[in-house]
């Protein structure tokens, strides 16, 4: 087992472009979650508007900075329609609405109606070449010996991360803001904020909105990466990968979707490389088989989880002392 | 003690539904019924302005039901009510709000994880920073630490400037029903109506909640508090009002209130007269 190799393959995964696009969705549900106590477990359909947004425009012969700017706006047009009918109500149906919206929007794009613009389960493919084509960095491979990229790899991760860092930015301004503090009053207690003369709903509606658009750049920045988009891509795990990244790094801070995301992936091909390594290497015998792995590692994440939760209840990154002040 | 709004109520005749000198706030006909109960229905009340109102009753009198159809947070099945000459019927909470009449709550509203500060803040009206666009302009900044001067300023005066930098939700219960009251403050009410400012807070606690009732009545605020004991009351209102069963039965200065036996019986039931 090469335990050098496993490391740096682990970092790679912990700063690669999956890590930046989960970073992305989980700042986009802390502005819902973490922030102003938004239930929304339909994170993964912003990010298939992000990404089918994109290619969908591109396939129709549409240039890929316009795909852009459609994917945004479904994004946001998705947040008002499910927001006005459900933010009046309890927190709860926010929750059912938005898990049922994301799994009809999938079975919608993969479905035979839809073909013609979603080219259903075959899905769309090469439609951000000219995103590489803007490439600056010279061919070639950048690193550190095994911790290396790839000149076309080293692009997107960088877009990739830049991306977070200014809409983290943008979320430190606005939640420092008195705006910011609004949303909070309505996390905890929504009727105080009415009573002084907030209006609930229409922050609540902008929240959702926020939080979408940005959960679309996530689906824009995996779309991108790979070139390829397809229906089942976008399935409900996403949202609840998004939040244990949130929750890992500890929700309602800012710098929290960071920290998850960099915990997650690295945990995630750190258990991987261990696991194959270990198969490989016969210690578990008939107990494991490499074709298990990609399953057992999952359950380790959820096991590492179930540990935060059990010592550090708060996230990485978040206030015991917070967490510990209750409503009474 | 400023007897001022005692004086001007005290020609009045001292029965349901009664004329004052100078109504803030007028309720006319307004019912709610859960189900076949009668939970609400006023068919006639003023509040006079700059006076504490005191509004008692039993429990389940519909004195709460009665705040949350005016302050928004219910809704009425029939009726009408002005405030200052404004109809408000069919208006949402935070409109009612911004009208400028602000209720506190019986089970006290903290925003636990918010600073005692930030409470403060959060119920200035008309903040440019609390809209998205003047939120990411900055131009917010001056607002702000104006508001935070007013802020530390009715802190000291509540006694809660020690606990500004504070997580709301680690103040002590009276602590808490303090800040209530300072909050509603800073949202410049013209109206304070208090459920229950009283409600399981100990008696030095009280004596100084009484205070500060008494010296927002003086600043020029009218208030209207909910509250069961008769007793803590007698003293503090300028006028108090009675409701059994969803209904005003009786009204009039303290002291007349008290002796009325139409109250009496509301409160311990009929035949008990004779021990009071």
């Amino acid at each position: 087992m090469d335990l050098l190799r496993i490391l740096t393959d682990s970092l790679r995964a912990a700063v690669g472009v999956s890590a930046a696009a989960y970073a992305l969705a989980a700042a986009g549900l802390n502005v819902h979650f973490g922030y102003t106590g938004l239930l929304n477990f339909g994170h993964v359909a912003f990010m298939m508007m992000g990404a089918y947004g994109t290619a969908v425009t591109v396939d129709q012969g549409g240039p890929l900075w316009l795909g852009l700017l459609v994917g945004v706006a479904a994004a946001a047009l998705l947040g008002l329609l499910l927001g006005i009918p459900t933010l009046r109500l309890r927190a709860d149906y926010l929750a059912i609405v938005t898990i049922a919206t994301a799994e009809i929007l999938r079975l919608v794009a993969r479905s035979h109606t839809a073909e013609p613009l979603t080219r259903g389960v075959f899905g769309i493919q090469q439609f951000a070449d000219p995103f590489y084509a803007l490439n600056p960095i010279p061919l070639g491979r950048y690193g550190f010996g095994s911790f290396n990229f790839s000149h076309r790899q080293l692009w997107v991760v960088l877009v990739g991360w830049a991306v977070v860092a200014l809409v983290l930015l943008l979320l430190t301004a606005l939640m420092r803001s008195p705006w910011g503090r609004v949303l909070r009053a309505i996390r905890e207690d929504e009727d105080a904020a009415r009573s002084l003369g907030k209006n609930v709903f229409a922050y609540k509606i902008q929240s959702l909105v926020l939080g979408g658009v940005i959960g679309s750049l996530a689906g824009v920045l995996l779309a991108v990466d790979t070139q390829a988009v397809n229906p089942d891509t976008f399935v409900s795990i996403l949202t609840f990968y998004a939040y244990t990244v949130l929750i890992l790094g500890g929700a309602g801070r800012i710098l929290a979707p960071i920290v998850g995301a960099l915990v997650f992936w690295f945990l995630l091909q750190l258990s991987d490389g261990l696991l194959r390594g270990a198969v490989e290497a016969g210690w578990l015998g008939s107990l494991i088989e490499a074709s298990d792995v990609a399953a057992i590692r999952f359950a380790l994440v959820g096991l590492g989880l179930v540990l935060l939760m059990a010592l550090r209840p708060q996230g990485i990154l978040g206030s015991r002392q917070e967490l510990l002040t209750d409503e009474r | 003690m400023n007897d001022e709004p005692r004086r001007r109520l005290a020609g009045i005749a001292p029965r349901p539904g009664a004329p004052k000198p100078d109504p803030i706030l007028i309720v006319e006909g307004t019912s709610r019924a859960f189900g076949g109960l009668r939970a609400v229905d006023v068919e006639w009340l003023e509040v006079e302005r700059g006076a504490i109102t005191a509004l008692i009753g039993p429990n389940g009198a519909g004195k709460t039901t009665l705040f949350n159809v005016l302050t928004g947070f219910d809704r009425a099945d029939a009726g009408t009510w002005t405030f200052d000459g404004v109809p408000l019927r069919g208006r949402r909470a935070h409109q009612v709000a911004r009208a400028g009449m602000i209720r506190t709550f019986q089970l006290t509203k903290a925003l636990a994880r918010l600073t005692v500060l930030e409470n403060m803040l959060l119920a200035v009206p008309g903040q440019r920073g609390e809209r998205f666009t003047g939120a990411l302009a900055r131009t917010w900044r001056g607002q702000e630490s104006r508001n935070r001067r007013r802020a530390q300023l009715l802190l000291d005066r509540f006694g809660l400037s020690p606990m500004s930098g504070q997580f709301a939700g680690t103040l002590s219960g009276g602590q808490r029903k303090l800040l209530e009251m300072a909050r509603s403050l800073m949202a410049d009410p013209r109206l304070l109506m208090l459920d229950e400012p009283m409600a399981g807070v100990n008696p030095a606690l009280r004596r100084s909640l009484l205070d500060h009732i008494e010296e927002i009545r003086n600043e020029g605020a009218t208030v209207v508090f909910i509250e069961h004991d008769m007793d803590v009351v007698m003293g503090i209102s300028d006028w108090v009002v009675v409701m059994a069963q969803g209904r005003v039965i009786a009204e009039g200065p303290p002291a007349v209130v008290g002796r009325d036996p139409v109250v009496i019986d509301a409160y311990l039931g009929r035949g008990a007269k004779a021990d009071r």
